[in-house]
């Protein structure tokens, strides 16, 4: 079996709202100073998902490709280090600043350029746009069927059973590979990679590939490609308003709230 | 400028869901004169055809086929998509659920078009369709217009407001859908979640409990505090952080990787309201943070607030509370 992974490095979304800045002129997050950019979330998850089927199933290797320019090489490593084989980075100019539509696009040509492709797996969203449309788009890009939002995965006798988080309890699906699966943190921490790992990975390979290569047409890649136009990027103001109750003691303080509450008819 | 525009529409216990009602609301707004259809697909999609005249639609593609249930996305794709193909809505609008996560990608990639995902505002602007959406873990709010048409999107729950009054006794032009595609997926087994009463995204005010709680047994004020405010009103959630130390069950997890809640009341106990967990709060009509540091980054998001040791706030608010009747 060969599986992939996507793997995307994002600001770290643990950054405190009070170091959070954007640049309105350029619709840019500005990079929080000294706080490096991690591993997605949930990709980390999703590498974790198809790890646990590659423990079980003898032959079967993890490609891991990313979209995103040279420091995405990190995120690379990371998956290398948890056990993954091969590493795919696809940092050319022209794939920078798209949408889901062309990142869906780009990572599409790429894992049918690896040719022998099984399953992909991804994280249920990048956790800094939190759209949650690259892991079907791909699927439905390469005529893929695709289970969203999985807890568990299991392969088995060319399917995917899969858990699926409802927003009112679970669903078990199966699906035929080759497919698509998007993991959720439901499925547990990925593992930490041991230092030797680490070592390791430093010695794995991790090609690239243009638009050349995966005969892209640059028109319908990155920027130039994009469907989505960002019209506004910006921090809501929030409230500032925030009325304190009254009262020397918590006590003065939570009576004058249930007040509260009631005169304004929320409670 | 008038312009049509499609729901897809979700039953949920026979009935049209609160949001289909709330976009086709939306609809009617964002038309701006122009024709409102919606999808209704499954065994109770013919009885709530009515309904949806009523919430705001013109004409209703429908099919009471049985295979379209439980939702798989190969058919409703295809419905969808037939639907697409008479109405030529330049809007396409579904809810942020589970149908609408993964259908709206779907028929994205499928029709060659864009969707934005989880929006809390549509807006028609300069007379073309304008989706704002949180991002960056609710820290941004990003509006994005569409270089390709249709232009598809999902809203969160209650971010919009049902046609009010709704159109009494309304009519309207029904279509049939034909029954469903193949699918390639095949639905083995479905849990629901053990039935604890209210539902966390459903109840009116949810009280949560964070980090600063400092161990589980914070969660019995917390418990107390939403049984005075009733146990058919008022649900509990918890942080990222309380769920992470096993204090509270991971199902009550309110944030971006937890629940999303859009209730009336939110009060946030012991909560700092970091971004993650705000993603899955922010949609509450009004904020009550109960903190002992003043700086907490929840008294910016709070309408009130007390700063103080919930260990010494709460026994009287609950009292206070039990009061008001």
């Amino acid at each position: 079996m060969h599986f992939v992974v996507c793997a995307k490095q994002i600001p770290d979304p643990e950054t405190p709202p009070s170091a959070f800045r954007v640049d309105e002129a350029k619709k840019e997050v500005i990079p929080p100073q000294g706080i490096a950019p991690v591993l997605s979330q949930f990709d980390g998850i999703a590498a974790e998902a198809a790890l646990r089927i590659k423990e079980q199933t003898s032959g079967t290797r993890i490609t891991v490709i990313s979209l995103g320019q040279e420091r995405a090489r990190d995120a690379i490593k990371q998956v290398l280090a948890m056990g993954a084989d091969e590493g795919v980075l696809l940092d050319d100019a022209t794939f920078q600043g798209g949408d889901s539509y062309t990142t869906a696009r780009t990572l599409a040509a790429a894992i049918r350029k690896l040719g022998d492709v099984d399953a992909v797996f991804c994280g249920r969203q990048a956790a800094d746009w939190d759209m949650g449309q690259v892991g079907l788009g791909i699927a439905e890009l390469l005529g893929w069927p695709c289970a969203i939002i999985a807890s568990s995965v299991q392969c088995a006798e060319g399917k995917l059973t899969v858990k699926r988080v409802l927003a009112d309890g679970f669903e078990t699906v199966r699906v035929p590979l080759p497919a698509v699966v998007t993991v959720s943190n439901e499925l547990g921490e990925p593992r930490y990679p041991k230092l030797q790992q680490i070592m390791q990975a430093a010695r794995k390979t991790v090609r690239s590939m243009t638009p050349a290569e995966l005969a892209l047409d640059p028109s319908t890649v990155g920027a130039a490609g994009a469907r989505l136009k960002l019209e506004r990027l910006f921090v809501p103001v929030a409230g500032g308003d925030c009325e304190f109750m009254p009262g020397d003691t918590p006590q003065a303080q939570a009576v004058a709230l249930a007040k509260t509450l009631r005169a304004a008819r929320i409670l | 400028m008038a312009q049509d525009i499609l729901v897809v529409g979700e039953l949920a216990d026979g009935a049209l869901s609160a949001t289909t009602v709330e976009l086709l609301g939306a609809a009617v707004r964002l038309a701006e004169g122009g024709r409102v259809s919606v999808t209704l697909l499954g065994s109770a999609a013919p009885a709530a055809a009515a309904p949806a005249f009523a919430a705001g639609a013109d004409r209703a593609f429908v099919s009471g086929d049985g295979g379209y249930e439980p939702f798989r996305s190969d058919p409703w794709v295809a419905a969808v998509q037939a639907a697409i193909t008479q109405a030529q809505p330049a809007v396409v609008l579904l809810a942020q659920s589970t149908v609408g996560r993964d259908l709206g990608p779907r028929l994205a990639f499928r029709l060659d078009t864009a969707a934005a995902m989880d929006c809390v505002q549509l807006a028609i602007e300069g007379g073309s369709f304008r989706a704002t959406r949180p991002c960056f873990g609710g820290n941004a709010l990003a509006s994005y217009s569409f270089a390709t048409s249709p232009a598809i999107a999902t809203a969160r729950a209650k971010s919009q407001d049902a046609l009010d009054p709704p159109r009494a006794g309304a009519t309207g032009e029904t279509v049939a859908l034909p029954g469903p595609a193949e699918a390639r997926t095949e639905v083995t087994g479905r849990e629901q979640a053990a039935a604890t009463g209210l539902r966390l995204q459903d109840a009116p005010v949810v009280v949560s409990g964070g980090r600063g709680l400092g161990g589980p047994e914070g969660f019995r004020l917390i418990e107390q505090l939403a049984a005075a405010i009733g146990t058919h009103r008022a649900a509990v959630g918890s942080s990222r952080a309380a769920c992470d130390m096993g204090w509270y069950p991971v199902s009550q997890q309110v944030g971006l990787t937890g629940k999303v809640v859009t209730p009336d009341l939110y009060i946030a106990v012991a909560i700092s309201g970091a971004s993650q967990h705000m993603a899955g709060c922010s949609g509450a009509k009004a904020i009550v943070a109960i903190n002992r540091d003043p700086e907490a980054n929840i008294f910016k998001a709070a309408r009130y607030g007390i700063v103080g040791d919930y260990k010494l706030v709460l026994p009287p608010l609950i009292e206070a509370i039990r009061a008001l009747d």
